[in-house]
This record gives C-alpha cells, structure tokens and sequence, in this order.
C-alpha cells in the first residue's frame, strides 16, 4: 500500500479504506485523456467555428470582425451560388450514388455464383477502391485529357467518336466524368458489402421458392433483396453522405470548373474559406454543408427504424 | 439502443465534416543558433526555373557564408493562398514570398510585407524597366524587389508556316486569324492555336493582353467602377470567343494552363500561342519537343493602331513581416535581382535590367528574342492593383468561361461581374 493510500486510510477509517472506487469513477478516469483530447481537437474548434460563423472575418482584414449575427447565413441561404452549389452536389450525389448500387448489386449477384474464377474476380473488382482517391482522380484526368487520353483513342479507334471530345473542359460532359471517376472507384466498396449481405442469406430459401415455381428474377425480386434491404439502406446512407460532401476527386479532376460546372458545395465552401479567405462565411457554410447532412442521415435513419420494426 | 446511436452517428458526422470545412494549422519553424535560416517561397510554373534559383542561391550563400537560405516551391496557383495562410494563419514560416503584380495592395493591407522603400538602392530604381516595379509598388511606396520581369510573347511554328505558304510572321490579329484559316484548311493540324484558357489566372493574363490591343486594358476607372464589360475587355472577349467558333482554338484550351500550351505546341499539334518566355526554351528542347528548332517568337500582334501588347507578368520578391531576419532577407533578395545574378541564365526569364539589353555580351544567346522583348516591355499593361483583386480575377474566370463555353454571351457574362462588384470590394 502506498504511503498517500495509507494516509488517506488513516484519515477515513478501515472500512473505507478498502472499499473500491465506484466503477463509474473508474471509467471516467480512463476515458478521460480521450475525452480530454477530443474536447480539445473536436470541441473547442466546433464551438469556434459556430462563434466565427457570426462574425465577418476575413482573413486579408486583420482587425476588422464585425459581430453580424446570423448574418452570414441568411446571406448563403438567399445567394444563388450557394443553391447552385447545393444543386450540383445532390445532383453528384443522387447518379453517382445510384449507379453504384444498381453496379454494385449486379456485380455481387455475378461474384456470389459458383464460378470457376471466382477468387480472381473477387480480387479484381476490388482493385480500384484499393487506389487512393487522389490517384484515381490523377488517373481519370490523364483518362479524359482531350490530347493524348486514353478514353478519346478508345472510343475514336471503335468508330464511336469521329473526333477527339473534350471531356474535362466543357462544362456539359464534366459533371460526368466526374460521376464516372467516383462510380469506378466506389462501386467495389458497393459490391463488397452487397455481398457480404447475399452470403449471410441461406441457399435453402432461395432454392425453395424456386422448387414453388418462381423464376430466378421472381426469387431476386421477393426473396434476395428483401432480406438485404437493411444492408442496401446502410449502403445508401454511407454514400449519400460521403458523396454530398465530395470534394477531392472533384478538386483533382476539375477545380470546380469549367465556368463552375462541377463547384459542388464542399468546394463552394473550401473557394469561400481559402480563396476567399472569408472565414466567417466559410464556417457558416461548413455548418449548412453539416445540417444537410444531418437531415439526410435523420431521413435514412428513421427509414432504417421503420425497417427493423417491420 | 438504436436511436442514441443513431445520435451519436450523427454528432459525429456534423463534427467530421464542420472540422473539414473549418479548421487550420499553425506551425513554428525554429531560427538557427549563429546561423541565419531564411526561408524563401517560390513558384514553379513559368520564368526561373528551380535549377535557375538554386544556381543565384548558391552564388549567394558562398558570399555570404553565414546566411542559408532554403528555398520552396509551389504551383502559381497555389503561391497566393499558401502566403496568405502562412503569414495571416500565424505560422509565419517564410522571410521571403514571390509577389505577383495584382498583389501589393491586397498584401500591404493584409499586413504581409514590409516597407522597404528607403532601403532600395538608387542603381536598382535607375536601372531596372520601370513596368518591373508595378509587382513592388503601391501607392508610391516600395514593397518588394523586382525578380521577373516578363510577359506573354507569341510563338509559332516556322515549318507549319511555310508549308501553308506564309511568308511573313503575324503583325496583327487579323493576320492571326487568316494564317490559321490557311494552316486548319490545308488540314497541318486540325487546331492552329492553343491558348492557356483554364479558370485560373492563366485566363485573365491573355485576355488582358488582348483587351490592350481591342480598345484598353484599364478594367475599372478611377472611382473603382467596372469598364471591362466594355471597350477592350468586351473586345477581348468576343475575338477569344469568336476563334473558338471558328474551329481556330483547340477547345481543350478551356482546361488548359501554359504547361499544357508548351506540350501541345512541342508535339506538333499547334502552330501558334501566346506564353511566357520560357516557353521558347521549353518548345525548343530537343529532350521535350517534337518541332524543337522550328518554333520562332515575335511580339505579340497588335491591331489597328496599337502595334503590340503585352500583360505584366512581373513579380517581386517581398520580405514578409513575420521575418525574424528582414535585412538578411532585403539582402539575398537584392543579391538575386541583381544585374550580375539576372544575366547568369537568359533562357527562361529576361534581366529586368535596361542595360543588360545593350549589353551584346547578354543578348547575343537570342537577338531575336531580346528585340521582342524590348518593344513588348515598352507596351506592357498591368491587371488592376486592387485589395479585392483575388476576389474579381475569381469571378472573371468563371464569367470567361461562362462565355468561351457558349453559356452567356460575352456582354452577358462580363455585365454581371460588374454587377457584382460592390459585393466583391466588400
């Protein structure tokens, strides 16, 4: 026994002495260096953006931050760069997210077949959500450079294209190379998690609506999907919400142009904070881009919850 | 259990995603002991290259023994906010920053770089063009050494000339317009011209330099309102629009920066561009191009009675008020502009200094070039020295594109920026 435990034992007498800490107190000193670290890295810079968010700061004006209230929201949600952003980014988020659940699905229908080269397919598929987004988004615009990209001499040398396309630079193409570059990468994320999904489902069940007379679509329709649905929803509310607030496969590719055609709101926010170098506004913008997402994961979640009672 | 988790999920992602669109960094680099450390931040995009720098570097740290400097590179589109950040965001890391023109008075009101007007030297404000100190200047004071004085000139292809027949190099845009016709109708190349047309600064630069020569480059008048939606800006705009129409650009262009106008041009896909002098030495290299030795420079075309124009690409070298070493810092900059330090290696930036174009000892690498230059630096016009000047190139860019894509008309685009301009000066 240590001598500060045996003065304090003196002090309160035996029988306290050896009773234990409450094992809520043990807890809380254990968490308390994380809980420090994140109130010190997650806490106070929250609650300092939310002050900033009401003052006019900008960065080129040292000493001149007038307080204005909700000032710099009620500006974002009357500008028409701030819904235009918005729009571009659900726009991102509704294709890019559906296509890759439509892909996705199909791919893990194909990878949980009996086939022969199965493993090989497997790894495959997973190869390039294994590549950082950076390097995929590199890659994509060597892909869709108008000059020498392989995309142009693929589809020229097939006959599709009698000339050269410039994807990335007009600005009614490069929302969609953009949604192909993301599609291609996360689909396998997708198509893993689909299957996962499909192997927890028993054989037997499928088998038997099949020996009742359904067809392979029938049993898909009625039998498969409904029992992965939970798993679909968790999809959609991981990819909605990573896709709302893209913003690095979108800054590699385009930098939000050409004449904003890809200025998602994440970017919209980033041109705001660090081009700008407002950072009331910017913080404000960060608050919005979060209570979008907010809404959003509250909509899935009561669908989720709608589901699991059901 | 399902629903507080469901909180926790969402308390989470508000704090990942408010952190990602509002946090910043701050770091202290340490001095040296009896050593004096600067730290110096330069571009890597056009004019000097770093082998360029490190070469006046080295000259200078042998003469000066006790100073090391250590120098940085970035993009030109990344030099301006890496700057800011770095002396407003409070690291405060850089003794010495790359200053492009449009930036004195947004950096002397933002408190980044120090007066240095009673410490220049008398030979160096004799001596150097005077177009190189609108980089160093604002309001009849000095803030920076002058460094690169450069512009954008006009190359093009000799072989392709004469194999559609023409005889003699461009004067004026007309002329521009009917070699291309000539060259895209022989079928050379498909596009005679590539142009550095991206929404970044590249874009501002060729249609400022155009706007001289299409009725003036003076964007906003003495009240600080907008005169680009007219004149030569507008002119400007609609002749980069109309070469687009015609099939003469290469629309990749749009999503071009002067690198890209460099590889295109080396590959034998364009007969002509506007670009920064290095180009010249970039299109030539027998290691980098396909057509090295047919690319021959002019001064850029002029029109009407405007014989040429040319935007100012100068940049200073500015001591930032976080140094903890100005005059070391003064020193090395003054050392590096040098007459002596600038003539060392003509090929990828021009001496600033008058005398080095009557020295034949200098010019004698490229007469040709040197004579371009001379009569394009008399003729250089300036994009607006405003505080607010990041915040209007920004929506210049888009309204540029909004036009070169066929979204807005050229009047269109350019009235709403003027419209917004009140909103931009805030």
């Amino acid at each position: 026994m240590s001598q500060a435990l045996r003065v304090r034992a003196a002090g309160t007498g035996p029988a306290h002495a050896r009773r234990p800490w409450p094992e809520s107190w043990v807890a809380a000193a254990f968490i308390a260096p994380a809980a420090l670290v994140v109130l010190f890295v997650v806490v106070v810079p929250l609650a300092r953006a939310a002050w900033m968010s009401l003052f006019d700061i900008s960065l080129v004006r040292p000493g001149d931050e007038p307080f204005v209230g909700l000032g710099n929201y009620i500006e974002q949600l009357t500008s028409g760069d701030f819904w235009a952003a918005t729009w571009r980014a659900l726009w991102f988020t509704v294709v890019s997210t559906g296509l890759e659940l439509g892909l996705g699905l199909a791919l893990a229908l194909l990878m949980d077949q009996p086939l022969r080269f199965r493993w090989l397919l497997r790894t495959l598929v997973i190869l390039p959500w294994a590549l950082p987004t950076i390097v995929n988004a590199l890659m994509w615009r060597w892909i869709d450079n108008a000059e020498y990209g392989a995309l142009n001499a693929l589809l020229t040398q097939l006959g599709i294209l009698h000339s050269y396309q410039v994807w990335l630079s007009n600005s009614d193409l490069a929302m969609w190379m953009v949604i192909l570059a993301d599609v291609w990468k996360m689909t396998p994320l997708v198509a893993i998690l689909l299957l996962a999904a499909l192997q927890s489902v028993s054989p037997e069940l499928v088998e038997a609506a099949k020996v009742d007379g359904a067809t392979t679509l029938q049993a898909l329709r009625h039998v498969l999907l409904p029992l992965i649905v939970p798993v679909i929803l968790i999809v959609l509310v991981l990819r909605t919400m990573e896709a709302f607030k893209v913003f690095d496969i979108v800054w590699i590719m385009t930098g939000g142009g050409p004449a904003n055609a890809t200025q998602t709101i994440a970017i919209y926010a980033y041109q705001t904070a660090y081009q700008g170098y407002d950072f009331g506004r910017g913080a404000a913008l960060g608050y919005l881009i979060a209570l979008v997402i907010m809404v959003l994961a509250a909509v899935y979640l009561r669908l989720l919850g709608r589901l699991g009672r059901t | 259990m399902r629903r507080p988790r469901g909180r926790t999920l969402l308390a989470l992602l508000a704090v990942a995603t408010v952190l990602g669109a509002c946090s910043g960094a701050a770091t202290q680099a340490p001095g040296g002991g009896g050593q004096v450390t600067l730290h110096a931040l330069f571009m890597k995009q056009a004019a000097y290259s770093d082998a360029d720098v490190k070469a006046m570097t080295d000259a200078f740290t042998a003469a000066n023994p006790g100073i090391t400097v250590v120098p940085e590179y970035v993009g030109y589109d990344a030099l301006h906010d890496k700057i800011v950040t770095d002396q407003v965001g409070g690291s405060g890391l850089y003794d010495i920053v790359l200053m492009d023109t449009p930036w004195p008075a947004e950096f002397v009101k933002a408190n980044i770089v120090t007066d240095i007007t009673d410490k220049i030297p008398a030979d160096f404000k004799n001596g150097i063009f005077p177009s190189a100190w609108t980089a160093a200047t604002y309001n009849g004071r000095y803030y920076g050494v002058p460094w690169i004085n450069d512009t954008k000139f006009f190359f093009y292809n000799t072989k392709m000339f004469s194999e559609a027949g023409i005889t003699s190099a461009p004067k004026t845009w007309d002329d521009v317009v009917a070699d291309a016709k000539a060259i895209k109708q022989k079928g050379i190349v498909q596009y005679p011209i590539v142009a550095s047309w991206k929404q970044v600064e590249a874009v501002i630069c060729d249609w400022t330099q155009l706007a001289a020569v299409f009725g003036g480059a003076n964007f906003l008048d003495a009240q600080g309102n907008a005169t680009f939606n007219t004149g030569g800006g507008l002119g400007a705009l609609q002749f980069m629009k109309s070469l687009l129409d015609q099939g003469l650009v290469n629309p990749a262009s749009l999503g071009f920066i002067e690198d890209d106008v460099n590889s295109t041009m080396a590959a034998g896909q364009a007969a002509m561009a506007l670009n920064w002098t290095y180009g010249y030495s970039v299109m030539n290299d027998p290691k980098q191009s396909k057509v090295a030795g047919q690319i021959a420079v002019v001064a850029s075309p002029g029109e009407g009675n405007v014989a040429t124009s040319g935007v100012n690409g100068g940049m200073s070298l500015a001591v930032t008020k976080s140094s903890k070493h100005p005059d070391q810092a003064l020193q090395y900059a003054l050392w590096i502009a040098s007459e002596k330090s600038q003539e060392m290696d003509t090929a990828n930036a021009f001496p600033m200094w008058k005398a080095s174009f009557q020295n034949p000892e200098v010019t004698k690498a490229n007469p040709a070039f040197f004579a371009a230059a001379q009569e394009q630096f008399a003729n250089l016009v300036a994009r607006p020295v405003v505080p607010y000047y990041t915040k209007l190139s920004n929506a210049l860019q888009v309204a540029i594109q909004l036009a070169l894509q066929g979204k807005e008309s050229p009047k269109q685009a350019l009235d709403d920026v003027a419209a917004k301009l009140p909103q931009l000066q805030q």
